[in-house]
C-alpha cells in the first residue's frame, strides 16, 4: 500500500535498503513486542486457571501439528514466490502466492474448527484464565494471518493486472514474504510455547 | 502533479482549507500537529486550573468528588497524549526532513494518516466530557479498579478505545520518521553528524515503537474483560490486576522520556546557538539519550515499589533506576559546558533553554530520591511526585518546547515572536511554575496523597494549597501572554532571513518559511555544524540548475478519508455496531484508493 | 585559563543567591515536620530507618543542586555576550567529561548501599513475638481484625506501644494503600495478593493514616486513626471490644436496636444481636469510636444524625445508601449506636 512513496526517495536510501523494507523490518520488531507481551500473558497464567478445562484436556497435538506444517509448508511457497518475483519469473510467482493463499486458508480453517471444538468442550473466554488468554493470543495470531491473506491476495490480483505489481514487483513481494514468515515463526514459538511445553 | 521549479524563489501556494485537508507535506502536517496539540494544552490547562481552584481551600466546593475525579485523570490523558506528544512530532514533522536535508519524510501519505487518526483519537477521547463522562480511574487504569464491576460508566471504554487509536497514529508515525532518519539523510549526513535533535527523535520513536505494542495488548485486555468476559485482571476469578501494572510501566515509564527526550534535543540545539560554540560532548550527549532510552526499559517496576514486590526486584529495579541519574547527570553537565566559554545572546529561546537546565535538574534530583525504594514507600502517590513530575515535564518538556516556539518560529513564519512579550511570557511561566510545583514538595513530605478532591483543614495542608493554586493563575497569565505575543506576531511583516541566529544546521539553510520543496538543491554535509563549516570554509551550497524540475509528492485526501474510517471505527465500538462496519468499509475503500493512487 | 576577578565575584554572587534561595526552601521542607501526617517525624524504628536514607539522599541531592544551579546562573551571567568577546570554539574535554560521569556513579553508589540495606532490614519478617493484625482496605473504609483476640474493628486500629506488629494486608474489592507516615512506609493492599508490613511504634499517641493508591470516587475520605497505647490500656481496651454489643438501654435505643437487627443487619456485623451482614463495618462497639464515615468526623450526634440521613451527600459515592428514616427513627438510632461502647 505504500505503493510508490518511495519513488521520489529511491536515490536518497542512506541505509542501502529500500524505505518500505527498512519500514517493515521495524514494524515487525513492534510486532515481537506485541506477541511477546501476549505470549507472557499466557505464561504468566499457566497453571493459574481456578477450574477445567486446561490444556491437556482440549489439545489434540496431532491436529495442530498438522496445521503447524501446512503453515511451514506456506512459508516454503512464500519463498518460491519471492524468487520468482526476483527473477522476473511472474507464472511461478502468481503460482506460488496461490499456494501460500491456500495453505493459510487451510490453517485458518484448523484454527476455526479447533476454536469450535474447545468451545464444545466447554472452553470459552470466560471459563478460566487459560481460555482467556489462549483465545486472545491464538485469535490475535489468526488475526494477523487473515491480514496476509487479504495482503497476499490483493497482491495476487494486483500481479492479474496488465502491467503486475510495475517495476516494484520484487521489492513488493519480499516485503509481504518478511511479513508472512514473522508470522509463521509467531505460530512456531506459539506452538512450543503453548502446546508443546508441558 | 505537483512541482516546483527548482530556480523560482519560494511561492507560498494558495492555502485553501482544500489544500490544509488533503495535504501530505511535512510542514504543514507539522503545523496541524503543533496547533492542535497547543489547543490541547490549553484544554488541560484548564483541567489543571480547575483542579487547583478545588484544592485552593481545604472542603473545597467548586467540583464534586467524580468530577474530580474524571478531571485529574483527563489532565494527564490531555496533556501527555493530546499536548506534549503532538507538540513534540509537530517539531519532528515540520524539521526531521529540513534538518537532515531531505525534501519530505519517507512517507508522506502514511505521515497525513498519522496526523488525521491523531485528531480522530484526540477528538474521540475528549468528546467523552460530553458523552456520559469522561476516564475516571486516572491516567494508569489500575485494575480492578478499571473493571466494569467499579467503573460501569463509558469512561474507560473512552479511554481504552482513545489511547487504542492514538497509539496507532504514534506508531505509524514513529515507523515514518524512524525510517526517514536512517534512510532519508542528505549527502554527508552520517548518523554522528545528526543534529542532537533529531537523534533524541530517533530514540524516542525507537522508544514508542517497542512500548506501545505492550500497552496496546493491555488495553486490549482491559477491553476483553469490561467487554467480552474474559477475567485478566480480576482476582476473584484468577486474574491478576498486577499484570496490568507490568504493561501499564512497560509502556508508561519509556513514554516520560518519549515525553521529555525532545525537549534534551531542542535545548542541545538552541544552547549552542545563542552561546556562539559547537555542543560541549556531543558524542556523550547523544550516547546519553540512548542509554537513558535502554534503561528506560529495565526500570518500569519503580512505579511499583509499593505493590509487595520482592526484596530482590526492590534491589534491581531501584540500581537500574538509580543508574539513570548517570546519564542524565552527564547531559547536564554538557549543556554547562556549552555554557561556558560562550559569548551568551540571551533572548526568550535562550531564558527557557537555561531554565530548562535548572528546572530538570531539580525534577531529575526529586527523581533519584525516590529511585530508592525505602524513600518511595513515604513519597509513592503523594504530592512530592507530582512535584517531582511537574518539574520534568513543565519545567522539562514544556520549558523546552516554549524554547523551540520561539527558536524556530521565524524559520516556520518567517516572522519573530516579540521579544518583550517573550521575556513576560517566559518570566509569569518560570515564577509561577516554581510557585505551583515547589510548594507541592512540601505537601507531599507532609503527608498529602495526590488524587484526593478535598482534604481537611487539620492536616496543615492550607497554607501551600492555596499557594499552589496562586502559582497556577500565574502559569494560566503566562500563556495568555503567549497567546497575545502568537496572534499579534502573525499580523505582522515576515521579515526573517534564512538565518537569523546564525545557526549550524540545515533548516536554516533554506529560505524562511521554507519553499515547499524544502531545499533548491539538496544541501551536502561536511561537519557536524554545517552552516558554520560552510561559513567558516567560505563554501557555497551550489546554485540549482535551471529547468530542472522538483518532483513532491501530489496531494492525497485517502489519509483524511483513513482517519475519518478510523474515528467512525472508534465511534463505533462505543455506540452502535452498524458504524463500526460502516468504518470499515471506508478504512477498506481507502486502502485501496491508496494503494492504486499514483504517486509520481 | 585562569579565572578573572569579575568571573570569581559573580560565581560567588550567584552561589549566595542559590544558597539564599536554598535556605528558604529548607524553612519550607523542615516546617513539614511538625505537622500530623508528616512523613519527617518518624516514630518507629523502621519509619526512622526509611528516613536516615531519605536525609542521606536529601543533603546529597541538595549539594548536587546547589552546585549545578550555581553554574547555571554563573556561567549564564559572565558568559552573556559583551562587545569584544569571542566564544571559546570547544567541541569536548575527553577527561572532564570522564570526571563528571564519575561524579554522579558515586553520588549513586552513596544512596544505594544504605537504600539497600533498609530494604533487607525491614521487608525481612516480622519479629515472632508480633501482634497479629488482618487490615483490609474496602471502598472506602479499613476493617482491622485482630486474629486470636476476637476483635474486629473499623478505621481505628490500636496498637501496644513498644511492641512489633505484624500488618497483613488484604483488598476487599480494589487496589488500597495502608500507610501511617510516621509509623511506617505505605505498602498496597492488592485484592488476590497478600501483602504485609511491620514495625514498632515507640511512642504512645494518635497517629494518622490515609490510603495513598486512588480506588474510586470517595478515595480522599478514606482516612484513618492509630492510637497507640501503653500495654495495659491496650489489653483493656481488648477486653471490651471483643465483648458482645452492650444491650439497648432506654426506649429510644431499645426502638434503635430493632431498626439495627432490621435494616442495619443487612450489611452489618453487631455481636450479641441478629444483625451478621458483611459488606460494612462491624458496629459492635461504634459508641467507642472517635471518628465516623472512615475517619472523615469526629463522632458525634450531629455528625452521626448528618451522616445516618444520607450516607451519599457527606460522603460521595458511600455504599450506605440513602435509607430515607425519619426523624424520630434517626433519633432512635443514634440512641442506640451511641450505647455501643
Amino acid at each position: 500500500m505504500a505503493a510508490s512513496e518511495a519513488a521520489h526517495g529511491e536515490h536518497h536510501a542512506s541505509a542501502g535498503v529500500d524505505n518500505r523494507l527498512l519500514l517493515m523490518w521495524i514494524f515487525l520488531a513492534s510486532e515481537c513486542l506485541f506477541f511477546g507481551s501476549l505470549i507472557s500473558t499466557y505464561l504468566i497464567f499457566k497453571g493459574e486457571s481456578l477450574v477445567r478445562p486446561l490444556p491437556e484436556d482440549v489439545f489434540d497435538i496431532p491436529l495442530t501439528s498438522l496445521s503447524t506444517f501446512v503453515l511451514l509448508f506456506s512459508s516454503f511457497t512464500m519463498v518460491l514466490a519471492v524468487y520468482g518475483a526476483q527473477h522476473a519469473r511472474p507464472r511461478m510467482m502468481k503460482l506460488a502466492l496461490l499456494a501460500t493463499i491456500i495453505a493459510g486458508l487451510i490453517f485458518l480453517g484448523f484454527q476455526v474448527y479447533e476454536f469450535k471444538t474447545f468451545g464444545e468442550e466447554g472452553l470459552n473466554l470466560s471459563t478460566n484464565q487459560f481460555g482467556a488468554s489462549f483465545f486472545v493470543l491464538t485469535g490475535f495470531h489468526g488475526t494477523h494471518v487473515g491480514v496476509g491473506l487479504l495482503y497476499l491476495g490483493s497482491m495476487l490480483i494486483g500481479s492479474m493486472r496488465r502491467n503486475g505489481l510495475g517495476r516494484d514487483t520484487a521489492t513488493h513481494v519480499e516485503i509481504a514474504g518478511l511479513y508472512w514468515h514473522f508470522v509463521d515463526i509467531v505460530w512456531i514459538v506459539i506452538f512450543t510455547v503453548v502446546y508443546l511445553i508441558p | 502533479m505537483a512541482t516546483a521549479a527548482g530556480t523560482l524563489p519560494a511561492v507560498q501556494e494558495e492555502s485553501t482549507l482544500w489544500t490544509w485537508l488533503t495535504t501530505v507535506d511535512h510542514k504543514k502536517i507539522g503545523a496541524m500537529y503543533g496547533v492542535s496539540g497547543f489547543a490541547f494544552f490549553l484544554i488541560g490547562g484548564l483541567e489543571a486550573l480547575l483542579i487547583r481552584t478545588q484544592l485552593a481551600v481545604p472542603n473545597g466546593t467548586v467540583i464534586d468528588a467524580d468530577r474530580f475525579n474524571q478531571l485529574f485523570t483527563m489532565h494527564a490523558l490531555t496533556m501527555i497524549f493530546l499536548a506534549i506528544m503532538p507538540l513534540g512530532a509537530s517539531f519532528f514533522n515540520y524539521f526531521l526532513p529540513l534538518m537532515i536535508g531531505a525534501r519530505d519524510v519517507a512517507f508522506p501519505r502514511l505521515n497525513a494518516l498519522s496526523f488525521w487518526v491523531f485528531l480522530a483519537g484526540a477528538l474521540l477521547l475528549s468528546s467523552s466530557f460530553i458523552f456520559g463522562g469522561a476516564p475516571d480511574g486516572g491516567w494508569f487504569a489500575y485494575a480492578p479498579l478499571s473493571a466494569e464491576e467499579f467503573l460501569p460508566g463509558s469512561g474507560l471504554d473512552f479511554y481504552v478505545v482513545g489511547l487504542l487509536i492514538l497509539g496507532t497514529s504514534s506508531l505509524m508515525a514513529s515507523l515514518n520518521f524512524a525510517v526517514t532518519v536512517i534512510n532519508m539523510r542528505a549527502p554527508g549526513m552520517s548518523m554522528m553528524r545528526l543534529p542532537v535533535f533529531i537523534w533524541m527523535m530517533l530514540v524516542v520513536n525507537f522508544l514508542l515503537i517497542l512500548s506501545l505494542p505492550v500497552i496496546t495488548v493491555a488495553l486490549i485486555q482491559l477491553l476483553f474483560d469490561r467487554n467480552f468476559t474474559t477475567n485478566f485482571f480480576t482476582p476473584s476469578e484468577g486474574g491478576d490486576p498486577i499484570l496490568w501494572q507490568h504493561l501499564f510501566w512497560v509502556f508508561a515509564h519509556p513514554e516520560v522520556y518519549v515525553l521529555i527526550l525532545p525537549s534534551m534535543g531542542i535545548v542541545s540545539e538552541v544552547l549552542p546557538v545563542f552561546a556562539r560554540k559547537p555542543l560541549f560532548g556531543y558524542s556523550a550527549i547523544v550516547f546519553a539519550g540512548v542509554a537513558i532510552a535502554v534503561l528506560g526499559f529495565a526500570v518500569w517496576s519503580h512505579h511499583m515499589f509499593t505493590t509487595g514486590l520482592d526484596t530482590v526486584p526492590q534491589v534491581v529495579f531501584s540500581a537500574s533506576t538509580m543508574a539513570i541519574a548517570v546519564p542524565t547527570g552527564i547531559k547536564i553537565f554538557n549543556w554547562l559546558g556549552t555554557l561556558y566559554g560562550g559569548s551568551i545572546h540571551f533572548n526568550t529561546a535562550m531564558y527557557f533553554a537555561v531554565a530548562f537546565i535548572a528546572l530538570f535538574t531539580i525534577g531529575g534530583l526529586s527523581g533519584v530520591m525516590h529511585a530508592s525504594p525505602p524513600v518511595d514507600s513515604q513519597q509513592q502517590d503523594t504530592y512530592f511526585i507530582v512535584a517531582h513530575i511537574h518539574y520534568v515535564l513543565f519545567g522539562g518538556a514544556i520549558a523546552g518546547i516554549f524554547a523551540g516556539i520561539y527558536y524556530w518560529f521565524p524559520k516556520m513564519t518567517g516572522r519573530f515572536l516579540d521579544e518583550t512579550l517573550g521575556k513576560l511570557n517566559f518570566w509569569l511561566l518560570f515564577i509561577g511554575m516554581n510557585i505551583t510545583f515547589f510548594p507541592m514538595h512540601f505537601l507531599g513530605l507532609s503527608g498529602m496523597p495526590r488524587r484526593i478532591y478535598t482534604y481537611d483543614s487539620d492536616l496543615g495542608w492550607d497554607t501551600w494549597n492555596m499557594v499552589a493554586t496562586v502559582g497556577s493563575y500565574i502559569l494560566g497569565i503566562g500563556i495568555i501572554v503567549f497567546l497575545i505575543n502568537f496572534f499579534w506576531t502573525m499580523r505582522k511583516e515576515p521579515t526573517a532571513s534564512n538565518n537569523p541566529w546564525g545557526a549550524a544546521t540545515l533548516e536554516w539553510a533554506t529560505t524562511s518559511p521554507p519553499p515547499e520543496h524544502d531545499f533548491d538543491v539538496i544541501p551536502e554535509v561536511r561537519d557536524r555544524d554545517p552552516l558554520w563549516y560552510d561559513r567558516d570554509h567560505g563554501i557555497e551550497q551550489p546554485e540549482p540548475q535551471p529547468g530542472v524540475h522538483i518532483h513532491l509528492p501530489p496531494p492525497s485526501y485517502f489519509p483524511l478519508l483513513m482517519g475519518l474510517g478510523v474515528l467512525l471505527l472508534g465511534v463505533g465500538v462505543l455506540s452502535h455496531l452498524a458504524l463500526t462496519a460502516l468504518g470499515a468499509v471506508i478504512i477498506v475503500y481507502s486502502v485501496w484508493g491508496w494503494a492504486l493512487e499514483p504517486t509520481d | 585559563m585562569r579565572p578573572s576577578a569579575r568571573a570569581i565575584t559573580l560565581t560567588v554572587v550567584s552561589f549566595a543567591a542559590v544558597l539564599i534561595t536554598s535556605y528558604l526552601i529548607w524553612v519550607g521542607w523542615d516546617a513539614t515536620t511538625g505537622d500530623p501526617q508528616t512523613t519527617l517525624a518518624p516514630l518507629s524504628e523502621n519509619a526512622r530507618a526509611v528516613d536516615d536514607v531519605y536525609t542521606l539522599i536529601t543533603i546529597l541531592a541538595g549539594l548536587v543542586m546547589i552546585g549545578v544551579l550555581t553554574l547555571t546562573l554563573a556561567f549564564a551571567i559572565i558568559f552573556r555576550e559583551r562587545p569584544g568577546r569571542e566564544a571559546q570554539q570547544i567541541h569536548g574535554n575527553p577527561r572532564l567529561e570522564v570526571f563528571w560521569t564519575l561524579i554522579p556513579v558515586i553520588i549513586v553508589v552513596a544512596i544505594a548501599v544504605p537504600s539497600f540495606q533498609v530494604i533487607v532490614d525491614t521487608t525481612g519478617d516480622a519479629p515472632d513475638d508480633s501482634l497479629e493484625v488482618v487490615a483490609t482496605g474496602n471502598q472506602w473504609w479499613f476493617e482491622f481484625e485482630y486474629p486470636g483476640l476476637g476483635v474486629v474493628t473499623a478505621n481505628e486500629l490500636h496498637l501496644p506501644v513498644d511492641r512489633p506488629v505484624n500488618v497483613e494486608l488484604r483488598a476487599g474489592d480494589v487496589i488500597h494503600s495502608f500507610w501511617v507516615p510516621q509509623l511506617s512506609g505505605k505498602v498496597d493492599m492488592v485484592p488476590g495478593h497478600n501483602n504485609r508490613l511491620w514495625f514498632t511504634p515507640e511512642e504512645t499517641g494518635e497517629y494518622l493514616g490515609q490510603c495513598a493508591e486512588f480506588c474510586g470516587t470517595s478515595h480522599a475520605n478514606m482516612r484513618f486513626r492509630v492510637f497507640v497505647q501503653t500495654q495495659e490500656e491496650f489489653d483493656q481496651w481488648v477486653a471490651e471490644q471483643a465483648a458482645d454489643a452492650l444491650p439497648a438501654e432506654g426506649e429510644l435505643a431499645v426502638a434503635g436496636e430493632g431498626i439495627a437487627t432490621t435494616i442495619c443487619a443487612a450489611c452489618h456485623v453487631i455481636r450479641g444481636t441478629n444483625a451478621a451482614g458483611q459488606l460494612g463495618p462491624d458496629l459492635t462497639h461504634f459508641g467507642s469510636r472517635t471518628t465516623l464515615a472512615s475517619g472523615m468526623f469526629p463522632n458525634d450526634t450531629e455528625n452521626l444524625r448528618a451522616w445516618l440521613a444520607d450516607p451519599p451527600d457527606v460522603k460521595p459515592g458511600s455504599k450506605m445508601p440513602n435509607l430515607n428514616l425519619s426523624d424520630e427513627q434517626l433519633d432512635q438510632l443514634i440512641a442506640y449506636l451511641q450505647g455501643l461502647d
